[in-house]
């Protein structure tokens, strides 16, 4: 590991100088790392130069310049260096090892309903430290857009997602990584940040602009600081205080096109190579569910996580002319044929625990290697293909998973928790939201945590909030509840609540609709306003015994959420949103109302005006028709009227 | 008849009353109700800067070394000078040069200075022995038979703020002192301009505000091709590896950054903040497609088709997320292992020997050729640590092109010393900042006198204290800017004139101006009509037909006393 110094004179020579200047300078080259490197040794002569533009001819303007530099070699010595450049350059595996990881993973899991489950993971390791003093700034696979947010805003952990449709829990089961339709974000700062309102208002806007969405909209009315539901995912440090985190949802957030093409463009190698050459726009968004995703947390005091996730659940049943068969080609219009040449690990896994000899489905082609991982709860059974062995690719050096159902028989394993949400009542006055949540534990009760961020225009009336389980009102242990502020800030509720085994557990409260101001509604009010999804948290009792061996390498999926005991396992489920109908006025009213009061006043004050300035004289009644008549008749006559 | 009178006179004045209501509560509330608030701004100081008088004074001294002057010569000094030189550039913008310059002898630590064998040894001794502030000169003047100065070159121009000059010995002899210093005039005047400051940088700073005659294209182009005046920049390198199947690419950025870049950027703090960063971006490729060179056995780009090239890989590129000062962009393309090597074309189809290029105002490409190293059997991917003395050689002077540091090429007869580790010479630092300083108040009067333009125009704009704050900081500045610069200290004026800038641009792009500047008259007039045209006419009409009534009284009374 000595260190080789070279010393390398660097000439530096002006064109429009007549003599050369020589300047020495030491320098030390990067220690090669366990391979020998031994063309690197001696001195060596590295010629600097500088540009110059002059004697270009003045021909017409131009936008690109050639920038000239010359070449010295006024020595011999120099010369002689020169002839073998290659002596630093191409060194083989003299790098120093690479601080950073990309791993890409892709799950496949077939669904009970015929619908295919899709699920990429992409994951970035850096050793860096964003929170140390001297800013980052060297990027090689972590996108710089992203580590400049981080080193800017100071944040500690951001998790945002991108979601279109709906995750049905009860048809599709738990999904890898949970997220409610629309946008979501959520953003731990540093405890060192003292104006954190606007730092997060300020990271909202740069974040838009990242992702081409509309995360400006986020301000103070969408977002709340949950005491309990959102503890952050990296490693656990002293920053837990719900001061630095702030939650907000977007539930209106239509995700498309736009938003995927900054997604993958985080990517080391876009979508020119790997997994994401699947990631065809025309294709993903044309399916049951899509949601894309960004995570970036610390897992170690020296090292950092992106983790980038899309998942999508096509329904090919219904497209596919009644054929229950599907294939890489099919879902996305395309096949692999290489790994992304960056990644340490390249893999795509197949859920095949419901089809152990083969009976529901048929795979090809086959793969010989299987893997069981415990995730959410239960050990499945995944067949593995590594993208990065040739092999894998077979002889047309292309992958085209292939799975022809057999039967359409099997039961799914009915998912632990599930949470409904809907809004009752009627008239424009009053209503009422139910929060139904459903533990399917035949034995165990287990505690969820429930957090419901309702906008400051429904007026929630919170002592009709009532819990119960089984008939039987159920006195939440835990209740954190911030009331709202016209304007200015939401309702926030969060309450723990134990959920009896096999039961349902209902939350119903009252509120009030509140009358907006002719500004605030929305460009189509009568769509109506949504709620953002309540999000029920918790740790769900595990049948298996979980992994809580966080060191051991273990596929990306199955290692989001950190797990710290075995006998449960994390789970976050988001309810419907709510779409609630406000009083909507006609929008022509404030003219309406201008021109009629304006009327209504002028004729008010004319007759006043009129009352106040004209004098009244008693007139003669005027002479009836006949007297009229004869009058005229007279006249033409010229005889003195009657 | 005469309750008919009564009647008639309790009408009008029950007419005038309400019109005198109308008039003395109705129009000033609706006035104070439908008024913006615009506060007060300093328009009168405002309109003396949109005439700008700038001066430019440079402080020079003027150091005879022994033998140069004669000892009766020598009897006149110490002496100052002063010289003025006025140019106007258009009608509302004039300058104003003023040169004081002290003329002394050396002093013996100096002469033992100037007696060093080399220029270069004379010119650190000398500024080890004094160190002359930001946007001052000194020249010494040595004699013909001094050793410092090769045959053919007359003046000296080192890495600090101090110039040698030779003058003739057929001058020496006999002459008085004036003589001498006017046959020396014109050459301390070509240092000065080479020096500190020439009238050419100074109208080109001046673009802002002035509009050129179009001059030489090459001067266009010189003045194109720097970046503009800014509090800031961040430059980006970003390694272009399009093919990272075959290229498996190191290269120690942050050490060169810190070895060729930082010194640079350190010299030049007082101008602007920098911020680097770099980034590396795989499958990224350019925009046209290299036509392949048989004759040569490479692949070309001509300069024709360089426009193209960078569109593609922009969008890569990415805007800086954390704040939006210029970005000046350096790339480093390594082209794939298909199309290497890769060698740029100039338009007399010449290969560019650094196969590197610029766009003004944006920022540097250069081509890295690896194909050398793929060896006879090498096994793809082909591991390569990039050689970054050569590049960065390229981007440092490419870095100092864009900022502006470059050298109009020196008068004959001048020696100019290279700009040491730093990669810039104090001097060339002062001249930087007296363009820089000249372009920002230029700017910063530009930007305060059309909003106060724009202010003056639209009266619907709301006019918030804060604004008016940052117009008047922004003004005071700019005045404090020119007295600085008047009296020399560049540094201070430099300073003044940044905090301008920032406060004349913030109060213009305030989105607070923009809150009611759409609202027009005629929907203004649809809202009031209904309510103001039954209620006016009906006084229009009664305070007529009072006033009517009154002119017949007068004449019928006129008529009476006839």
């Amino acid at each position: 590991m000595a260190a080789h110094r070279c010393v390398s004179s660097a000439l530096l020579v002006f064109l429009c100088v007549l003599s050369v200047f020589t300047v020495a300078r030491s320098q030390e080259t990067t220690p090669p790392g366990g391979h020998g490197a031994p063309a690197t040794d001696g001195p060596q002569t590295v010629t600097e130069t500088t540009g110059q533009t002059a004697g270009q001819p003045a021909a017409e303007e131009r936008r690109w310049e050639a920038t000239e530099v010359k070449e010295a070699t006024p020595d011999e010595s120099a010369a002689e260096e020169q002839e073998a450049p290659a002596a630093d350059t191409a060194a083989p595996s003299a790098g120093p090892r690479p601080k950073d990881d990309f791993q890409e993973e892709l799950v496949i899991r077939p669904l009970h309903s015929g619908d295919i489950y899709a699920s990429f993971q992409f994951r970035t390791l850096w050793e860096t430290d964003f929170t140390r003093e001297n800013k980052v700034s060297h990027y090689r696979l972590f996108p710089k857009s992203l580590g400049q947010v981080i080193s800017k805003f100071s944040v500690r952990e951001l998790h945002i997602s991108f979601t279109q449709g709906y995750w049905r829990t009860m048809q599709w089961g738990q999904p890898y990584q949970p997220s409610p339709p629309g946008a979501e974000l959520w953003v731990w700062f540093q405890d060192s940040v003292t104006d954190v309102d606007g730092t997060w208002k300020e990271l909202t806007n740069v974040l838009s602009g990242i992702f081409c969405a509309s995360l400006n909209f986020i301000d103070s009315t969408n977002t709340v600081q949950p005491s309990a539901s959102f503890k952050p995912l990296g490693i656990v440090n002293e920053v837990t205080d719900h001061r630095f985190l702030r939650y907000a949802t977007l539930p209106r957030e239509i995700v498309c096109t736009e938003n995927l093409t900054p997604w993958k463009k985080l990517l080391p190698c876009g979508s020119k190579a790997g997994l994401a050459v699947l990631m065809k726009s025309e294709k993903l968004f044309h399916s049951s569910f899509h949601s894309q995703a960004v995570h970036i947390r610390p897992v170690s005091p020296t090292s950092w996580e992106l983790r980038q996730t899309l998942n999508v659940v096509f329904d090919l049943h219904t497209s596919g002319q009644g054929k229950r068969e599907w294939s890489l080609f099919k879902m996305f219009s395309r096949t692999l044929t290489e790994a992304c040449p960056l990644a340490s690990s390249s893999k795509i896994y197949v859920d095949v625990t419901d089809n152990p000899q083969g009976e529901q489905f048929e795979l090809s082609p086959a793969t010989p290697l299987l893997s069981q991982e415990v995730v959410l709860g239960d050990r499945r059974t995944f067949s593995v293909y590594d993208l990065t062995q040739q092999i894998t690719f077979g002889t047309v050096r292309s992958l085209n998973l292939l799975i022809r159902w057999k039967s359409s028989e099997g039961d799914m394993l009915r998912p632990l928790l599930h949470g409904e949400r809907y809004v009752a009542g009627y008239g424009l006055q009053t209503g009422e939201i139910h929060t139904l949540m459903y533990n399917y534990h035949p034995y165990r009760s287990f505690p969820v945590l429930l957090l419901d961020s309702v906008p400051w225009y429904l007026r929630l009336y919170i002592h009709t909030l009532t819990v119960t389980s089984k008939g039987k009102d159920n006195k939440p242990s835990y209740i954190h509840y911030q009331p709202s502020k016209d304007r200015l800030r939401p309702h926030l509720l969060e309450m723990l609540v134990q959920l009896p085994p096999n039961s349902v557990t209902e939350v119903t409260v009252q509120f009030e609709r509140a009358l907006l101001k002719w500004t605030e509604y929305t460009p189509d009010p009568n769509h109506g306003f949504y709620v953002g999804s309540s999000v029920i948290s918790s740790l769900v009792p595990s049948i298996v015994a979980m992994d809580t061996n966080i060191t051991q390498e273990r596929p990306l999926f199955s290692s989001f959420f950190p797990c710290k005991e075995e006998s449960s396992y994390f789970v976050r489920v988001y309810t419907e949103p709510l779409l609630v109908n406000l009083p909507t006025p006609d929008f022509s009213m404030p003219y309406n109302v201008i021109c009629l009061t304006c009327t209504v006043v002028a004729v008010g004050y004319g007759s006043l005006y009129n009352l106040l300035t004209r004098s009244f004289q008693i007139e003669e009644p005027s002479p009836g028709l006949a007297k009229r008549l004869a009058n005229i008749i007279r006249r033409m006559r010229g005889v003195p009227p009657l | 008849m005469a309750t008919a009178e009564v009647e008639r006179r309790r009408g009008q004045l029950a007419a005038v009353s309400i019109a005198v209501v109308v008039i003395i509560v109705g129009v000033p509330l609706w006035w104070r109700t439908t008024e913006t608030y615009r506060a007060w701004l300093p328009v009168s100081q405002i309109n003396e800067l949109a005439k700008l008088q700038l001066q430019l004074s440079a402080d020079v001294e003027v150091v005879f070394a022994r033998g140069t002057v004669t000892p009766e010569q020598q009897k006149k000094v110490p002496l100052t000078q002063t010289q003025d030189e006025e140019h106007r550039v258009d009608e509302d913008t004039a300058l104003r040069y003023r040169y004081e310059t002290k003329y002394r002898t050396a002093t013996v630590m100096e002469e033992d200075a100037l007696n060093q064998p080399t220029a270069a040894e004379a010119d650190l001794a000398l500024h080890t022995l004094s160190e002359s502030p930001c946007g001052s000169l000194v020249v010494y003047v040595i004699p013909e038979s001094s050793s410092l100065l090769p045959q053919d070159v007359d003046v000296y121009i080192g890495q600090r703020r101090t110039a040698l000059l030779r003058i003739g010995a057929q001058m020496r002899v006999g002459k008085t002192l004036n003589q001498l210093l006017t046959h020396m005039e014109p050459r301390v005047k070509q240092v000065l301009q080479v020096m500190s400051f020439s009238h050419t940088d100074i109208t080109a700073a001046l673009s802002d505000r002035v509009r050129l005659s179009p001059g030489s294209k090459e001067s266009i182009a010189d003045s194109m091709r720097a970046f503009k005046s800014s509090p800031g920049y961040e430059i980006t390198f970003s390694l272009l590896n399009p093919d990272p199947k075959s290229h498996r690419l190191n290269w120690d950025i942050e050490g060169a950054v810190q070895n060729y870049i930082q010194p640079l950027l350190t010299k030049l703090a007082p101008v602007a903040n920098f911020s680097i960063d770099s980034q590396t971006l795989y499958y990224a490729v350019l925009g046209v497609n290299p036509r392949f060179d048989s004759s040569l056995g490479s692949y070309t780009i001509n300069a024709d088709s360089l426009a193209h090239v960078i569109n593609p890989v922009e969008a890569r590129l990415g805007s800086n997320a954390a704040s939006s000062n210029p970005v000046l962009n350096f790339l480093l393309y390594v082209p794939d292992a298909h199309h290497s090597p890769l060698h740029i074309h100039d338009r007399k189809k010449q290969q560019v020997k650094s196969n590197a290029f610029h766009s003004p105002r944006w920022g540097g490409i250069m081509v890295y050729n690896v194909n050398d190293f793929y060896g006879p059997e090498a096994a793809f991917p082909v591991d390569i640590n990039i050689n970054m003395a050569k590049v960065m050689g390229v981007f440092l002077a490419q870095l100092r092109l864009l900022l502006g540091v470059q050298l109009s090429s020196p008068p004959p007869g001048f020696l100019v010393a290279p700009c040491g580790s730093a990669g810039l010479a104090d001097w060339e630092l002062d001249r930087l900042m007296w363009s820089r300083t000249v372009e920002n108040i230029a700017t910063a009067t530009t930007t305060i006198t059309s909003l106060a333009q724009l202010l003056d125009q639209i009266g619907n704009i709301v006019i918030n204290d804060n604004i008016a704050e940052l117009v008047s900081s922004a003004v005071t500045s700019l005045q404090l800017a020119v007295a600085e610069l008047e009296s020399g200290n560049l540094g201070f004026a430099l300073q003044y004139s940044k905090e301008a800038i920032l406060a004349s641009e913030r109060a213009f792009f305030d989105p607070s101006l923009l809150h009611l500047l759409y609202f027009p008259d005629d929907q203004k007039f649809a809202i009031y009509i209904p309510l103001f045209l039954p209620m006016c006419v009906p006084i229009l009409l009664s305070l007529l037909k009072i006033l009517s009534d009154a002119r017949q009284r007068r004449r019928e009374k006129q008529a009476k006393k006839d």
